[in-house]
Order: structure tokens, then C-alpha cells, then sequence
């Protein structure tokens, strides 16, 4: 059998829904459609009176989904595009993000985006926000890069007590596949060494591991191992894991999918360079999306965002610094 | 109403036209979709297949003045509009030289320049845009104008549809706000979308005009539109039209909506409008088979020639792409790449 980073998210859905009878999953057309993305396939079926289709309302989604923490219940709100939860962008980061620190009251709701790009998306189908909401205090942001880290991070978003910005990354739902589910995993804000190599780490998260791993094996050929850390989540940030690798390698490319101004690699580098600044033989540097809206045609998408070629581009030049 | 006869004639202009819009964007709509089949256009296809008449009877009593911000199935109000076919197979298509240039695609497309505006994603969001050409209007004495937004009965439940209802409200704006009430929101049926029993009634709510339409019946649009749009430029502020159809296709190409039942398909909810349009111009005698059949290979023709022109055409390179989101050419020379 093999199971895609989809599947892990539908059954790890299910799992939270069979365990925890204060699990609901609200969202638009994840009941009998079973989600734009089929993430929810038959949970609806199987979890009678669990599952709500939810108007396009996505300020009130998130709304209705504190409330019912409130209440102790732990929702799982799912967006149908990361891209619309601009609309919500007040609810989360107002009233779900401050909560327990204004009330003592927890917030423990589940927030999916389906996250990322994907060739033909366009500019409202392609977002990575996983930057703006680590800024805010209160929301830890997940962004899992394999099918194992799917299932046993939403798991783990579910129990967590605090609002949860779980990004899954559209391309790597039916592109990614494992043979079994987990049943054991680091804990959140672990990052994981995705490669182990001696002479260049490289930061990643989200479907950038993957481009990440591959840009590692065409280097490979030319005699360079190349280290790769897969953050898991953003925010908490591993910065221990991050410059135990920069301690073995001295050099530091980190690489995300998102805008290059601020963000997660900005973050990366930031504190790398403050906390581990002697451990540097070269500049480190960042490789991000250019700096505009996300293009629709595919030609140009692919120049936008990093891609297996440009990382391995960008980690030559750092080694040959 | 007793018509002139010159008014009547009028009339049946106004409908021929609005049925030639409907027919093209029919088979403009199905062309995409064997594109869509065939693999050949980049991410998804939306169709109007069913809303034709409304749409088309949008289209046709604005003028090129007039401010539209159309909705993914608005392919018909669109060419009545004005919009050139090679303009929608161009952004579908993704050539270079389309309006968006390949950096947006499929119904993404629009001429803001034209009073045209290019729709995002976001449901509700283009209704205040489209109030602020409308203001900005008013504040250089233009007047005699209107705007016309569409939305489908999902969009209804965002903020920003209540808000921008209520601004338009408030100022009074010629704003007609065109709901398709398709019975689907994606999968989601409008009990779960909504509970009041007709969306119109909402009208009252926010000080506006109402106009209810069954969108299924070709002469009803055109004269309920024509009645809102006039209603709107005569300076009664904001119209509330509220559309009853039937979506006669999936929510994209993607889409099989198996979760439509057959029983509403077989409704007279489910009546192609492009048929009704054609019964009624035939009893009318203002076209009979033979023109219907020079419509059509003409529109095919126009279609045809639009689809081998837009494939010759570059596809964007990126390498000649600005890769800049700034209008001032100053800030881009400060700039930072990363
Ligand atoms: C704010 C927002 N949330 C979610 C979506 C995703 N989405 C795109 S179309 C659609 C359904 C729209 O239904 P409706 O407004 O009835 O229009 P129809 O497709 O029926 O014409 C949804 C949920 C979106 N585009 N914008
Ligand atoms: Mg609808």
C-alpha cells in the first residue's frame, strides 16, 4: 500500500475525530464533497454530525472556530486556498493568536491551508503565507515536508492548546507517497536533518526539502555533500538543529518558497549570524520567490520560485567561496 | 407597457445581440473545455454554461462608459461588454500578449483602463472596487454612469459583500449588484449557504432596490436587467439583482458535480437558456434557422482563427520578464534582489 501526503492528512483527520470526540472539521465543501482537495473524503460518512460544511465566510470561519475552543472543543478549520485566508487574517491573528494570553483561556484550533505552488495557480492560488502568521505571537506554523510529518504533525496540531497554522503543501498532496503511517515522530519545533553532508547546510521547509534533497544529490555528483535541514515547523524555529549543522559545514544556504523580504530564511540567517557568527566560513546566504505576485504561466512560475536548479546554483557558489 | 414600434424594433436589436453574445460565449466555453481536455491550457477552466441569458442581457445595456467586473461565469456579459474573443483565448492560453501577459490567466483578465476590472479570487472583494470607480466618478462630475458587479449566491456570505453593499448604500452609487443565485457554491448548496428564503428580501436590509429574475427565461433578463441598469443610471442608488439558474456544468472543468441531482437538472431550473433564447427569437421572428446558422459559423470561425492565432503567439519568457511588482520606475532601480 502506499499512502500520499493527502492521505496522511485525511487519516490523521479521521484518527483526531475517532480519539478526540471534541474534534470537528469545519470548512467550505468538506462534507459529502469531501474538500476541493478531497482532504475530508467520507469523513462526513464516517463521523456523522463531525464534519460542516461552512458558508464562504472566512472571517466568521474562524470566528465560530474560537468560540468553540472556548467551549473546550478543538476544531479544525480548513481553508480552501491558504490564499483566502487573508479574509480570516483578523480572526487569527487578533482574537484566535490572543486569546490565552489576554484570558488564560487556551485556543486550540487547527487552521489548514493547503499552501504552495503549483504550476497554472496564479497569483490567488499559490500563496505561502506562512511568514505573516509566524509573526504574530501565539500561533505556531507548521509546514511538514513528508507524509510521515503530514500525519504526526496535524495529529500533534490538534492536541496542541494554541491556534495552529498548518501549511500543506499543494504539489506534494499526490507527489509525495510512503509506505505506512508513523507511529512515532519528533516532537513540534524539532527540525529534522533531511541529508546529512559535511560542506554546506541547507535550510529548508515545506516542498523546498524536497528541491532541497535532489539539488543535494546532482551536487553529490560533483564530490560536494550537502547538508539539509528540514525546519518542520516555522515557528517554533529549531535554531539549536540549525547551527549544530552550520557548526559541521561552516557555510549556510536557507531556502524558502515564500517573498524574499523578511520571512523564515531572513529569520534563518538572522539568527545564525548572531548566535553562531564564528562558526561561518562564508557569507550565508538566501534563496527565496522573486518579489512579485505569483505568475500564472508556468514559464514564468518556474523562474519565480526556487527550484532544484537554482538552489543547486546558489549552493556552488557558496562553496566556492 | 405599450411599445412604439421603433421601440420594439430597438428591443429586438438589443435581444439579437444579447443571443449573439450568449451563442459565441457558448462555444467560446466549449472550446476551452477541449482545450482543457486536450491539455492544453495551464490550470483550470471556469464556465457559464446556463448563465448565458443573464449575463448576456448585463452586457448589453452597459455602455462602454459603464464600469463591469464580471465573474468567472461571465464569458457573455464579457463580449457584450466589448471584450475582443482573442482577449479571453490569449490570457487562457497564456500568450505574451494577452491583457495580463501570462502572468494572470483564465477569467483573470480585464482592462481596468476600459472600466473593465479584472476580477482576484477573493469572493466579494471586487464590489467596493468596482463602488470606487463609481465615487471617483462622481468626484469629476461624471454622471449618467453605472457599475455593474457579479457575484454567485456563495459570494453572498463573505464581509465583503456586506459591506460593500452597505457603502454603496450609503453613498447612493449607481451600483448594480448582479447575484447568480446557481443553487451551488462549488459542492455547497445554498441551505447551507444562506437561511433566508430569498436573498432579495436582504435588499430591504440595506436601503437598496431589488429585482428578482429567473435567469432561465431569455426575454425576462433582458428587460429586469434593462429595468435595473436604468433604475441605477437614473440616479435610485444601488440595484439588488437576484438571478434564479441553474449551473449546467461543474464548478470548473475539474469538476463532475455529481452532487447536482438529477431531479433539479430536470427542473425547469435546469432549462439551457441558450434553447429558450432561441425558441423565443424564432416565435419573435427576429431570427430563424438559417441566421442561427450564419451565427454560429461565424462564431466558430472568430474562435477558431483566436485559438491558432493566440498558439503562435510567445508564451511569456522569463528571462525578458520584469520581474518587478512596482509601478515607479525609481523604486525599482532600488530594488533588492534575494
Ligand atoms: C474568499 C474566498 N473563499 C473561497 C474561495 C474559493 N471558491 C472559489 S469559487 C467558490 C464557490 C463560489 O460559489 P458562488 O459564489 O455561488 O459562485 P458560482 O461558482 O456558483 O458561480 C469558492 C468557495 C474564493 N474564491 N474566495
Ligand atoms: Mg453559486
Amino acid at each position: 500500500m502506499s499512502i500520499t501526503y493527502l492521505d496522511a492528512i485525511r487519516e490523521a483527520q479521521a484518527h483526531a475525530l475517532r480519539d478526540d470526540p471534541r474534534v470537528f472539521i469545519y470548512g467550505q465543501d468538506v462534507g459529502a464533497f469531501g474538500g476541493a482537495f478531497k482532504a475530508t473524503k467520507n469523513l462526513q460518512k464516517e463521523f456523522p454530525g463531525r464534519v460542516f460544511d461552512s458558508p464562504i465566510s472566512e472571517d466568521a470561519m474562524i470566528g465560530l472556530a474560537v468560540g468553540a475552543a472556548i467551549e473546550g472543543l478543538r476544531p479544525i478549520v480548513e481553508m480552501q486556498f491558504a490564499d483566502f485566508s487573508s479574509v480570516a487574517f483578523n480572526q487569527i491573528v487578533n482574537q484566535a493568536a490572543t486569546l490565552f494570553w489576554r484570558t488564560q483561556v487556551p485556543c486550540p484550533i487547527t487552521v489548514r491551508l493547503p499552501f504552495g505552488g503549483t504550476s497554472g495557480g496564479g497569483p490567488f492560488h499559490s500563496q505561502t503565507p506562512e511568514t505573516i502568521y509566524a509573526h504574530y505571537p501565539g500561533l505556531i506554523v507548521l509546514t511538514p515536508a513528508t507524509v510521515e510529518d503530514a500525519y504526526s504533525m496535524l495529529l500533534e496540531a490538534v492536541a496542541i492548546d494554541d491556534p495552529v497554522i498548518f501549511c500543506e503543501h499543494k504539489f506534494l498532496y499526490r507527489h509525495l507517497k510512503a509506505e505506512k503511517l508513523p507511529t512515532e515522530a519528533l516532537p513540534i519545533g524539532k527540525a529534522r536533518i533531511a541529508r546529512e553532508g559535511r560542506d554546506l547546510t541547507v535550510v529548508a521547509y515545506s516542498a523546498m526539502v524536497q528541491d532541497a534533497k535532489e539539488a543535494a544529490t546532482e551536487l553529490a555528483a560533483e564530490g560536494w555533500e550537502i547538508e539539509v535541514v528540514d525546519l518542520r515547523s516555522v515557528k517554533p524555529l529549531d535554531t539549536d538543529t540549525i547551527i549544530a549543522s552550520v557548526a559541521r559545514t561552516g557555510k549556510l544556504l536557507a531556502v524558502g518558497e515564500a517573498w524574499p523580504w523578511g520571512g523564515v530564511t531572513a529569520e534563518v540567517i538572522s539568527r545564525v549570524t548572531s548566535e553562531g557568527f564564528g562558526l561561518l566560513d562564508a557569507p550565508p546566504q538566501r534563496l527565496n520567490a522573486k518579489d512579485t505576485p505569483v505568475p500564472y504561466h508556468p514559464n514564468l512560475w518556474a523562474a519565480h520560485r526556487p527550484t532544484v536548479r537554482s538552489i543547486a546554483a546558489a549552493a556552488r557558489k557558496i562553496l566556492r567561496h | 407597457m405599450l411599445q412604439t414600434v421603433s421601440e420594439s424594433r430597438a428591443v429586438g436589436e438589443t435581444q439579437r445581440a444579447a443571443y449573439r453574445c450568449m451563442l459565441r460565449a457558448r462555444l467560446l466555453d466549449d472550446k476551452f473545455a477541449a482545450l482543457y481536455r486536450a491539455g492544453k491550457i495551464h490550470g483550470g477552466v471556469f464556465l457559464g454554461r446556463g448563465q448565458e441569458a443573464l449575463s448576456a442581457a448585463i452586457g448589453v445595456h452597459l455602455n462602454k462608459s459603464d464600469v463591469f467586473a464580471p465573474l468567472i461565469r461571465d464569458a457573455a456579459g464579457r463580449l457584450a461588454f466589448g471584450e475582443p474573443i482573442i482577449d479571453a483565448v490569449r490570457t487562457y492560453l497564456g500568450s505574451a500578449l494577452g491583457p495580463m501577459r501570462g502572468r494572470d490567466g483564465n477569467v483573470h483578465r480585464g482592462r481596468p483602463q476600459a472600466g473593465y476590472l479584472p476580477m482576484i479570487s477573493h469572493l466579494g472583494a471586487m464590489v467596493s472596487v468596482v463602488n470606487g470607480v463609481l465615487f471617483a466618478r462622481r468626484l469629476k462630475g461624471i454622471s449618467g454612469i453605472v457599475g455593474v458587479a457579479c457575484l454567485g449566491e456563495g459570494a453572498t456570505s463573505t464581509g465583503a459583500f456586506h459591506e460593500a453593499l452597505n457603502q454603496a448604500a450609503v453613498e447612493k452609487l449607481p451600483l448594480v449588484l448582479v447575484i447568480a443565485n446557481n443553487q451551488f457554491a462549488y459542492s455547497t448548496p445554498t441551505n447551507r449557504q444562506f437561511a433566508c428564503a430569498d436573498l432579495a428580501d436582504r435588499a430591504a436590509g440595506y436601503g437598496v432596490e431589488s429585482h428578482s429574475v429567473d435567469a432561465t427565461e431569455f426575454s425576462v433578463c433582458i428587460e429586469k436587467l434593462g429595468a435595473a441598469i436604468a433604475r441605477a443610471r437614473a440616479g435610485h442608488g444601488p440595484q439588488l439583482v437576484v438571478a434564479t439558474l441553474l449551473r449546467l456544468c461543474g464548478h470548473g472543468e475539474h469538476d463532475d458535480a455529481g452532487y447536482i441531482a438529477p431531479e433539479m437538472k430536470n427542473s425547469p431550473l435546469g432549462r439551457d437558456c441558450l434553447k429558450v433564447a432561441e425558441e423565443f427569437l424564432l416565435k419573435k421572428n427576429l431570427a430563424d434557422a438559417a441566421q442561427f446558422a450564419v451565427w454560429r459559423s461565424e462564431a466558430i470561425r472568430e474562435i477558431e482563427d483566436a485559438v491558432a492565432q493566440a498558439q503562435r503567439e510567445p508564451a511569456p519568457d522569463p528571462y525578458e520578464e520584469k520581474w518587478s511588482a512596482l509601478a515607479s520606475e525609481k523604486l525599482n532601480e532600488l530594488r533588492e534582489e534575494h
